[in-house]
């Protein structure tokens, strides 16, 4: 299978493709070279461990975009089951960026949220590339009222680029649609859990991310905007990306010591794409884990806590 | 307000900082109308709370000024007036985000960007918000959102209504995510004025942008827009580089955000003091009238 390697991963690719031919070589003749495959299998993991042992933000922002990155859809596949899809705002349209519906985890109903990316072109145009419009957000609106209605935990799965800017969105009032999920999360009767698997983008981001307790894929991002926008406006040049990568502290580690989310998702070597199964059952554990720290507060704690927890964000000093 | 137009034409050898905050009305004694090129008399734009008497054009307003003008004289307090940004990220662009918030601080007056003052508005206690826009373009920071809580949190308390006049281009970038869960902070806070049945009237003044729109500003139980302000979600030029079409007339105007059922009125600023008094005496039933509220009890 054809890996799809980054810039810094070239010595990996370089080493695997050794790798390859060897067993091609092996397959072809009776030569016996497998203790030098393995030797080089080795020298490979310790490779990529060493390499993804320094990773900068930028880095990290291309594998939370990673073509191959698994999206929300997969994970509801792998981690739950009878996934119902439910679709439409009741307003004006179905929105393709983002899924939602009914499941179950470990037989316990929930309700699942998330952006959908889309693989292949014609996918991505169908999701919009996993930028939601107003609809997405009513949708989104919608379900969380019904997991209220139901006493039905959520759970949310983030991968966005942001928000859509189209003529639409605004005309359809964009700004009130994700303003408005941030109030309804906020107060919601029933336990909240958002995961940011790949980009956390922004507004578009936080609008299904208001929650009890925040998660993040190792290697996701979640920023108040785009490496490349911070880098247009405050550097005047997008190739100042990996810079305000950087200076806003975009990856879940620093977000992690800064207090901003609660919870890190340890990803597999090479990160979620090299396993997804491996990253499904690690992330179904966490989910499990938190379900079970929620479920057992009594509601009106539950929202004390999620109100103190919202109330708390932010540094500043009195002087 | 109480100035008369004759102190107005003495140059103040005293500078106080509140008259720095009037920033927005140059020196002089006469300035130009930023839509119609009018000639206007400074005297007068003062008396038309810098609404152009010729087109009708809101100019910028500091945030005290607005506060000065639009509560009533008596019992006012700033609330959360000691709370100042930090920078926490060490963070650093084109220019140090120390250095900016400096700049800010001397542009302004103001600590941040948000003014916080308990009041009344026509004798009816409210607690009112205001965006200074000349600190950082009104962005919103850790010090918005905290200013911003506490102001609900005061309402919470005291059982007031909120206003807020938003002026602000979106999420302050050089505070990263602790800007972006200000949009959440500020939301939530407005969920529990929202359970408590204590209103909320948003005030959306040009410009209304990005990560301010989309929360707090958005969730007025009432919403009102001073004419021809710019509001929307997405900066003009990001959403022109995406749809690569031109935008409609009037786009993300008020007027634009009223014909599409955003908001719920345009309101000339001449007229605001009256018509927020008018609505808090709507959603704040016995406060002012002697009228009890309905009871479904009988």
């Amino acid at each position: 299978m054809s890996q799809n390697f980054l810039d810094f991963e070239q010595p990996i690719a370089d080493l695997q493709a050794r790798i390859r031919e060897l067993q091609f070589a092996t397959a072809e003749t009776d030569l016996n070279i497998s203790e030098e495959i393995d030797k080089l299998t080795r020298k490979c993991d310790a490779l990529t461990t060493s390499i993804f042992a320094k990773l900068s933000a930028w880095q990290i922002a291309q594998l939370a975009r990673h073509p191959q990155r698994p999206y929300t859809r997969f994970y509801i596949d792998s981690i739950f089951t009878d996934f119902e899809e439910l679709h439409g705002d009741r307003l004006y349209a179905d929105d393709q960026a983002i899924i939602g519906g009914l499941a179950r985890l470990d037989g316990q109903a929930a309700v699942v949220i998330g952006h959908e990316k889309g693989r292949d072109t014609k996918e991505k145009i169908y999701r919009n590339f996993g930028m939601p419009r107003p609809e997405g957000y009513r949708k989104a609106k919608r379900l969380f009222e019904l997991a209220e209605r139901f006493k039905l935990p959520v759970f949310t799965f983030i991968d966005t680029p942001g928000a859509y800017p189209g003529i639409g969105a605004e005309e359809r009032g964009q700004s009130e649609a994700i303003a408005r999920n941030l109030m309804v999360m906020s107060q919601l009767k029933t336990p909240i859990i958002s995961t940011v698997i790949g980009e956390g983008g922004s507004g578009g981001a936080l609008a299904i991310g208001v929650a009890d307790r925040v998660m993040m894929l190792q290697y996701s991002i979640y920023s108040v905007i785009s490496p490349e926008g911070c880098a247009s406006i405050l550097y005047k040049s997008a190739e100042k990306a990996a810079d305000a990568a950087e200076a806003m502290g975009v990856t879940s580690g620093h977000l992690f010591e800064r207090g901003l989310v609660d919870r890190v998702v340890e990803e597999p070597l090479g990160g979620a794409h090299r396993d997804e199964e491996q990253m499904a059952a690690s992330l179904k554990q966490a989910l499990t884990e938190e379900l079970k720290g929620l479920a057992e507060q009594p509601l009106d704690s539950l929202l004390t806590n999620r109100n103190a927890k919202w109330r708390s964000y932010g540094e500043y000093k009195e002087g | 307000m109480a100035m008369s137009w004759f102190e107005k034409l003495i140059p103040s050898r005293i500078g106080t900082s509140q008259d720095k905050s009037k920033g927005n009305v140059p020196e002089g004694l006469w300035v130009k109308c930023n839509g119609c090129s009018s000639v206007l008399y400074c005297a007068e734009l003062e008396r038309d709370q810098d609404v152009c008497a010729k087109c009708g054009t809101h100019m910028p307003v500091g945030a005290r000024t607005r506060l000065e003008r639009l509560l009533d004289t008596d019992n006012r307090t700033e609330i959360a007036a000691a709370v100042e940004p930090v920078d926490m990220l060490k963070f650093r662009d084109s220019k140090k985000y120390r250095d900016r918030l400096n700049q800010a601080a001397k542009d302004s007056g103001e600590k941040d960007a948000l003014v916080v003052m308990q009041g009344a508005i026509e004798g009816q206690p409210v607690v009112v918000a205001v965006f200074e826009f000349q600190f950082m373009a009104g962005s919103m920071g850790s010090v918005v959102g905290e200013k911003f809580a506490r102001a609900c949190e005061h309402c919470l308390e005291h059982n007031l209504p909120l206003v807020c006049f938003s002026a602000s281009g979106g999420a302050r970038m050089q505070e990263a995510l602790f800007s972006l869960l200000q949009m959440g902070k500020t939301s939530a806070m407005l969920g529990q004025l929202n359970e408590r049945g204590l209103p909320f009237i948003s005030v959306l003044t040009d410009p209304t942008m990005g990560g301010v729109s989309a929360s707090l500003a958005m969730l007025g139980d009432i919403v009102i827009a001073e004419p021809r302000a710019r509001i929307g979600f997405a900066g003009r030029r990001v959403i022109e580089q995406t749809v690569r079409e031109n935008l409609p007339e009037g786009f993300q105007s008020s007027e634009f955000l009223l014909e599409h059922g955003a908001i719920d009125m345009i309101v000339d600023r001449r007229n605001m003091r009256d018509k927020l008094g008018t609505l808090l005496g709507f959603l704040m039933p016995g406060v002012r009238s002697e009228v009890p509220a309905l009871s479904h009890q009988t």
